[in-house]
Parts: structure tokens; C-alpha cells; sequence
């Protein structure tokens, strides 16, 4: 196999809480919320990996991770087999024209105060991707038509925009740099249903015509099976469960992966009354011993409650952290 | 003691006057609702289904205005009542439960004292008995140990315990009507499971009828009898939910449907329907819907649908008026 475009390697992420006064005399230092804990994710070119998981698991830590607007506490992100913390100046800059992010909220992602014109010329000026003025002009007229719009629109502010037609811009912007890898990161939860169903084709349009290859991060597990080839399911910091997208959806292992796909809302179960999964995700400052699903999981044990479980295969293509399922029990 | 419908809405239209002209953000809307029946209003951003909600229960802002139509509670007329005797009717006979629980809830009062005192102000009971019942409304609720939850503050709540509490709140003085608008929308999928099997419990339970108002399809599917589809201000279509979702009748719910993504399906792309919803500011002559209409014809183009009645199932869409004519 060729080695994958992207290398999430053992990936840590960890944040201290507040440096005030209090935490400098409590015993044992700085509490550490641990927002992303050992995830380990390979992108092959041309593939979508899904990330799903509810808020506050740490996936849109992964995301920023994944771009470098942040550095790692421990592990290493590798695009193109090189490490960006150890790049140099002139690799890095190299690699972020290769490496794009769409963000989540179309409206706070855009300088209000510029036209059209200058939020995706940003990316160009500061790469120094294009040699003279009319060169750049031809490129965001090409960008977007690219998306949908008309070329007409770059005179205009984001103001006279709908959210679905920022959100396209904010992909021409992505797009300006030629990049091979987007990090999407929850791109249509702020759209209304038939909005993000243009988006959606947008995107699965763009990446056959560009092989893109996509971290794609959404809560929206509907979402994840339609766009998504392979999927990791995010819980408290950690991938519980990863697998190709068909497999995880139609035979899920982990607890946690069951308990989401039974509470989605699902349009072909009219009147249905679900069994709701009990408990809440627990507060990352104080995760539980062990797995960190064992509060609310049914089947756990005494071993659940102490050690925590290392994610293996499962023999069927699926990666899967749980000692149920690693013993033969679930 | 009436024993008609819960609810009736009858031609509501809502104006927001700007400095330009006179928005309609909602046009000759009517329904009735029976008692105990969940109605869910769906529809895009903008579509009026929360104006509809708020101006139903006297929430309504200004500059938002009722310009038109009447609303039945209970058989009481309550579009024209003063915010006074608004108040009375809310929280007795009608209660409201928002997206944001802290829309609901003071930060600087504990859970119980707020639940005591919405108690009191419809109830006739002593502050003990008041609290008994905040703790039975808090059990009743699914919150874990609520005699030392009732002296906490909003702020020591997780999202979905808050939302619990705002129904709690809802359900002080046994309304037989509940709005709730978007009531799972910020919460978590599995929290939002928690909640609308609560919802439904308590419905079936005390025979309130509600108007869930949601952009989630999925969610109306599960939890509403009947459902009413806003476009532009407008009802699109309201029918039995299974009708609704399984045969859509206006091209607008059946385009809708087939846009949204499903778990396990191996659709490659999904439909689309072109271009946006139009601002309220320029809503197109004829029905709103006919730029974007993949079946439309002529008179789409210069008349407004009227709406036809097909045995329980309300469509505004020349398609089926034309049969009759």
C-alpha cells in the first residue's frame, strides 16, 4: 500500500485549565482537559474520512490539529510523509497551500467589512500564488464559477449572501490554493436541509473533478454515511470505533456507535419512541477510570471500570476500543 | 370548560414594518390543533414557523406585529388580550419551551426558587406545597436526585438537564398546550433522544397538545401526528405526518425529502433543489415557490395557489388546484 496522504500519528492534544492563582498552589500542578488523546487517523489521496462524535469530543481539535493551526502535545501530523512541527519555513509554507480548512459558521468565518473579492484573494497574496493583478482576477472570476457563483459577485459584501452562498465562497477561498486536502469542519450544520444537499453535491463534485482528499467532521452521523469512504467515531478525546463507512453504519461494534445510530432521528420511522441512551457525555475534566464509556455502557465490567481499552481490530475490517468486544462478550 | 379544538389559527398574518415597507413574514396562516395532537411546523430559516409559535403564546417582538387573523386558546380568543392578561394564559393554559434553555431560566435564582414561584403565580398552594410539586415536576422530568438539585443554579446544569428543567417549568400549572420551538435543536443527538421521548411521554401522559416547531424532519417524523411544511410565510402543505413524509404532495415537501441524507443509503448525490428561499423582501408574484419549482407551469407564475383540501391534507399548489377547476 502507498503510504496515505495524511499520517495522524498518535496524535495528544492536552489543555491546561486556567493558569490563575489557584492552580499554582494546588498540589499536583495544572488540571489538563484532555481534548485529543492518542488518535491515530491515515487518509489515503482521494478519500473522505469521516469523523463523528458529539460536541466537546474533540473533534474539531482534530481538525485544527490537522491544518496546524495548533501543534500537538504529543504525536505527530504528517502530510505527504512530512512532519509539520519539524517542516522548515520554506516546507511549511509549501505545504499550506496544500492544506485547506471550511469552517463550520459561514457568517463569523468572513471579514464583514471586505468584498468578495479580497476574502479569496487572501490566500492567494499571502501564498504569492499569482504574478500580476489581472492573473488574479481571472483566477477568483474561474473560482467562482467554480462554486456556483457568478463572477459578478466578487464586488458584492458577505452581507448579501445567503448562508448556503457563503459557505460556497468559503470553498472557492479553500479552493484558490489549488490545495489536495480539505479539512471540513461540520460545513452544513448551519444550513438549512435543502441548502446542504447543494453543498454536499458541491463537494462530492469537486473532489472527483480535484482529487480532494477530505477530513470531513460532522456531528450529523446521515451526514457522515453519505459523504464519508472510512469513519472514526470520536468519544471524549479518543476514537472508540473506525471503520469503512458501509461496514460501521450497517454493523457497528462499539456500545457507543449503537447507542448514537439508535438515537438518530430517522425519517422512515413515523411515530416510532426510541430508546434513548442514558447518562450524558461526562465532563472531560473529569473523565471516568477506564473506558470512558463504561458510565453509560450496559455491558460493562469490573475490568471497563479500571483499565482503559486500547483500540484493536476486530478481524472484520473495524478498529474498535472496547474490551467487550476484544473478549468475545458483546 | 371547552370542548372544541385546543388551538385554532385562523388567517394569522404577522407584519414587520422597516424603514423601507412592510414585511409579511406570515400570510394567511390557519390550523387547528386537537387536544393532546402534536403538531410540527417545519420549514427553512425565515420560513415564519417561529413568528407563528411566538405571536400563538404573545411572544412576539416588535417591530413584529399581528396584522390580521385571530387565535383561539381553549376556546379563548387571546390575539387581542393585553400582556397582562396574556400573562395569565401563558404558563396556565399555554406553555412555552425555547431552543436556549437560559432564554427560560434566570442564572441568578436557583431551579427551585424559579419553579416555586412560576407555581404560585398560577397555582393556589402554600410555598411548601409549591415545592413539593417543583420536586415531583423535577422527578417526573428524569433529573437524578432533585432534592439537592432544586437549591442549585441554572449554571450547575448540563445543556439537556437545563432543557429538562425549561419543561419542568412548562409544565407547572398543567397547560393543555405546549409551544415548543426547536426544543433539541442545541443539544446533543443523544440528549436530543432524551428530550423528545420526554416530550412525548408527558404529552401522552397529560393529554397536552404541543406545536413543535423544528427544521429536523427526522425528529417531526418520530414525534408529531400531523404536520405543516412553511415556505415564505406560507403553509405549503399540512397532512398526517406519514402522508407528508411518504407522499408529499407539494413539489416543495417532496423536494425537501429527497434532499436529506440517510444512514446506510448508497444515493451518490442527493436532490437538490435549486437556488434559495426567497428574502421577504422579494417574494415572488404568483406561488413563492415557482422559480424553484420543478413542476411549474403558467399560472404558478401569476396567481397564488389557493389551498386545496384532499381529504385531510392541506395543499397550496396549483398542481392539485387545477384538478378541481
Amino acid at each position: 500500500m502507498t503510504a496515505p496522504l495524511i499520517d495522524l500519528a498518535g496524535l495528544s492534544r492536552h489543555f491546561a485549565l486556567s493558569s490563575g492563582l489557584n492552580t499554582r498552589f494546588r498540589k499536583g500542578g495544572a488540571k489538563v482537559v484532555r481534548a485529543v488523546d492518542s488518535v491515530d487517523i491515515e487518509i489515503a489521496r482521494g478519500e473522505t474520512f469521516g469523523l463523528v462524535g458529539e460536541s466537546g469530543c474533540g473533534k474539531s481539535t482534530v481538525a485544527r490539529l490537522a491544518v496546524g493551526l495548533m501543534r500537538p502535545t504529543e504525536g505527530a501530523v504528517r502530510f505527504d510523509r512530512v512532519d509539520l512541527a519539524s517542516a522548515g519555513r520554506r516546507d511549511l509554507a509549501a505545504l499550506r497551500r496544500r492544506i485547506q480548512m471550511v469552517f463550520q459558521d459561514p457568517y463569523s468565518s468572513m471579514n464583514a467589512r471586505w468584498r468578495i473579492r479580497e476574502i479569496i484573494a487572501e490566500p492567494l497574496r499571502t501564498l504569492n500564488l499569482c504574478s500580476s493583478p489581472a492573473e488574479m482576477d481571472r483566477r477568483i472570476d474561474e473560482l467562482l464559477t467554480l462554486v456556483g457563483l457568478s463572477p459578478a459577485d466578487k464586488r458584492k459584501y458577505p452581507h448579501e449572501f445567503s448562508g448556503g452562498q457563503r459557505q460556497r465562497i468559503s470553498i472557492a477561498r479553500a479552493l484558490s490554493t489549488n490545495p489536495e486536502f480539505l479539512v471540513c469542519d461540520e460545513p452544513t450544520s448551519a444550513l438549512d436541509v435543502s441548502v446542504q444537499s447543494q453543498i454536499l453535491n458541491l463537494m462530492k463534485d469537486l473532489q472527483a473533478e480535484f482529487d480532494l482528499t477530505f477530513l470531513f467532521i460532522s456531528h450529523n452521523l446521515a451526514v457522515i454515511s453519505h459523504m464519508a469512504d472510512r469513519v472514526g467515531v470520536m468519544y471524549l478525546g479518543r476514537i472508540v470505533e473506525q471503520a469503512p463507512a458501509q461496514r460501521l453504519f450497517s454493523a457497528p461494534r462499539h456500545p457507543y456507535t449503537k447507542l448514537l445510530l439508535e438515537t438518530v432521528p430517522d425519517l422512515n420511522r413515523i411515530g416510532y419512541t426510541r430508546k434513548p441512551m442514558s447518562g450524558e457525555v461526562p465532563n472531560p475534566i473529569n473523565p471516568p477510570s477506564g473506558c470512558p464509556f463504561h458510565p453509560r455502557c450496559a455491558f460493562a465490567n469490573d475490568r471497563c471500570k479500571q483499565e482503559r481499552p486500547s483500540i484493536r481490530a476486530d478481524g472484520q475490517g473495524t478498529l474498535v476500543a472496547c474490551h467487550g468486544v476484544q473478549e468475545g462478550r458483546i | 370548560m371547552h370542548d372544541g379544538p385546543i388551538l385554532q389559527v385562523e388567517n394569522l398574518r404577522i407584519e414587520i414594518p422597516t424603514r423601507h415597507r412592510t414585511l409579511v413574514a406570515v400570510d394567511d396562516v390557519s390550523f387547528e390543533l386537537a387536544r393532546g395532537e402534536v403538531l410540527g411546523v417545519v420549514g427553512e430559516s425565515g420560513a415564519g414557523k417561529s413568528l407563528t409559535g411566538a405571536a400563538i403564546i404573545g411572544l412576539l417582538r416588535p417591530p413584529g406585529r399581528i396584522a390580521g387573523g385571530r387565535i383561539w386558546i381553549d376556546g379563548k380568543r387571546v390575539d387581542n388580550l393585553s400582556q397582562a392578561e396574556m400573562r395569565k394564559v401563558r404558563g396556565r393554559i399555554a406553555g412555552a419551551i425555547f431552543q436556549d434553555p437560559m432564554t427560560s431560566l434566570n442564572p441568578l435564582f436557583t431551579v427551585g426558587q424559579q419553579l416555586v414561584e412560576t407555581i404560585r403565580t398560577h397555582l393556589d398552594m402554600s410555598r411548601a406545597e409549591a415545592r413539593a410539586r417543583a420536586l415531583s415536576l423535577l422527578a417526573e422530568v428524569g433529573i437524578p436526585a432533585p432534592e439537592q438539585r432544586l437549591d442549585q443554579y441554572p449554571h450547575q446544569f448540563s445543556g439537556g438537564m437545563r432543557q429538562r428543567v425549561v419543561i419542568a417549568l412548562a409544565l407547572c400549572a398543567n397547560p393543555k398546550l405546549i409551544i415548543a420551538d426547536e426544543p433539541t435543536t442545541a443539544l446533543d443527538v443523544s440528549i436530543q433522544a432524551q428530550i423528545i421521548a420526554l416530550l412525548k411521554r408527558l404529552c401522552h401522559e397529560h393529554g397536552t397538545a404541543v406545536v413543535l416547531v423544528t427544521h429536523d424532519m427526522g425528529v417531526i417524523a418520530e414525534t408529531a401526528d400531523r404536520v405543516a411544511v412553511m415556505y415564505t410565510g406560507r403553509i405549503a402543505e399540512l397532512g398526517p405526518v406519514a402522508e407528508v413524509v411518504r407522499a408529499p404532495r407539494h413539489p416543495y415537501t417532496a423536494g425537501l425529502m429527497a434532499s436529506i441524507p440517510a444512514i446506510g443509503e448508497t444515493r451518490d448525490r442527493l436532490y437538490q433543489i435549486d437556488g434559495s428561499m426567497p428574502r421577504l423582501t422579494n417574494i415572488p408574484q404568483g406561488c413563492p415557490f415557482n422559480p424553484r419549482c420543478p413542476a411549474v407551469f403558467d399560472r404558478c407564475r401569476r396567481e397564488r395557489p389557493e389551498t386545496v383540501d384532499l381529504g385531510g391534507h392541506r395543499v397550496a399548489c396549483w398542481k392539485h388546484g387545477e384538478q378541481e377547476a
